[in-house]
């Protein structure tokens, strides 16, 4: 199958720092490093035959272990990325290693991944470099860990009253 | 019975206790703690269909301080839990609380580090009412139990 517009010219512009690409019954996937995570992200959305201008989604994925050896990331943080202008829509992904589960803010770009990067500070531990404000957005000051992250106990409850049943 | 008889008929002996129990049970005001999916349950019940207001209890009061009981419906979770508690101490004596749906009578469906495992764990419950959401037909029922307990009760004066 022929590969779309978007991860074509994404090759062309990035071929260092693309790990890999696919597309599914028209959604395209491009798996990148992460120190180029704003850097891909500006260029989609200043290409003017790109457009890739909203940003619908920014979550990550803990699969606890990518791979088998020790080094294998651990992380994957994942943003959708949709163009108003032509209707079309890709995804992002960058995996993090447990170590360093750090990338870099896309508040310069977007507004709206202030709140979603805090959300997913708050439930995987994924820190933003160059964010105004990374602190938890839905549990409480006191909470403590990230709840989403698989070896967080399923009902490691952290009550602010009562008991801990 | 002969004093009743004897005046005629104009007078209605009883005990301060059941008078002030019978007048309490058909003036309940509601504060409706709402917090999630079982809120539409508690709109379709006030609503006209099933008329709350049958019973005594078609006028929510959205503060506590004007609320007798507490009606909590909706999942609560552990960021939440101080809240409830503040309403409920901010509410004036007598007053009874009741759990509505199964988030709020155990957790319902979320075991999870979110969730309060019942709403009794933080406040005093007096009527429980089942049910992911409950039909408005077993409110209407929780809310008849709730009268009884209050008909029944000593009366605080
Ligand atoms: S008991 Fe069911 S319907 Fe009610 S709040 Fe919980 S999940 Fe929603």
């Amino acid at each position: 199958m022929e590969e779309s517009l978007t991860l074509r010219k994404l090759r062309e512009r990035f071929p260092a720092s693309i790990i890999d690409t696919h597309s599914f019954r028209g959604d395209d996937t491009a798996v990148v490093k992460r120190v180029d995570v704003v850097d891909i992200c500006r260029f989609l959305k200043e290409s003017t035959d790109l457009s890739y201008n909203f940003l619908m989604d920014l979550t990550a994925v803990d699969y606890l272990q990518m791979g088998n050896s020790p080094q294998a990331d651990r992380f994957e943080v994942v943003y959708h990325l949709y163009s108003i202008k032509y209707n079309h829509r890709v995804r992002i992904k960058a995996p993090l290693t447990e170590a360093d589960p750090t990338i870099d803010s896309l508040t310069p770009l977007w507004a709206v991944a202030n709140w979603l990067e805090r959300e997913c500070w708050d439930m995987f531990g994924i820190r933003f470099n160059g964010h105004p404000d990374l602190k938890r957005i839905l549990l409480y000051e006191q909470f403590e860990g990230h709840p989403l992250r698989k070896d967080y106990p399923l009902t490691g409850r952290q009550p602010l009253i009562g008991p801990k049943n | 019975m002969a004093i009743e008889s004897a005046l005629g008929e104009s007078v209605v002996l009883t005990r301060t206790d059941k008078v002030l129990g019978w007048a309490r049970k058909y003036s309940l005001f509601l504060y409706p703690f709402v917090t999630a999916c079982c809120g539409m349950e508690y709109m379709a019940t006030a609503a006209s269909h099933y008329d709350i207001d049958r019973f005594g209890a078609g006028l929510p009061r959205f503060s506590p301080r004007q609320a007798d009981v507490l009606f909590v419906v909706g999942t609560i979770s552990h960021k939440q839990a101080p809240i409830l508690k503040r309403v409920w101490e901010q509410m004036c004596e007598p007053k009874w609380v009741v759990a509505f749906g199964g988030c709020t009578c155990s957790g319902g469906p979320y075991d999870n580090y979110a969730t309060v495992q019942g709403i009794d764990t933080i406040v005093p419950v007096d009527v429980y009412i089942p049910g992911c959401p409950p039909r408005p037909e077993t409110v209407l029922d929780g809310i008849i139990k709730l009268q009884e307990k209050i008909q029944n009760q000593k009366q605080e004066l």
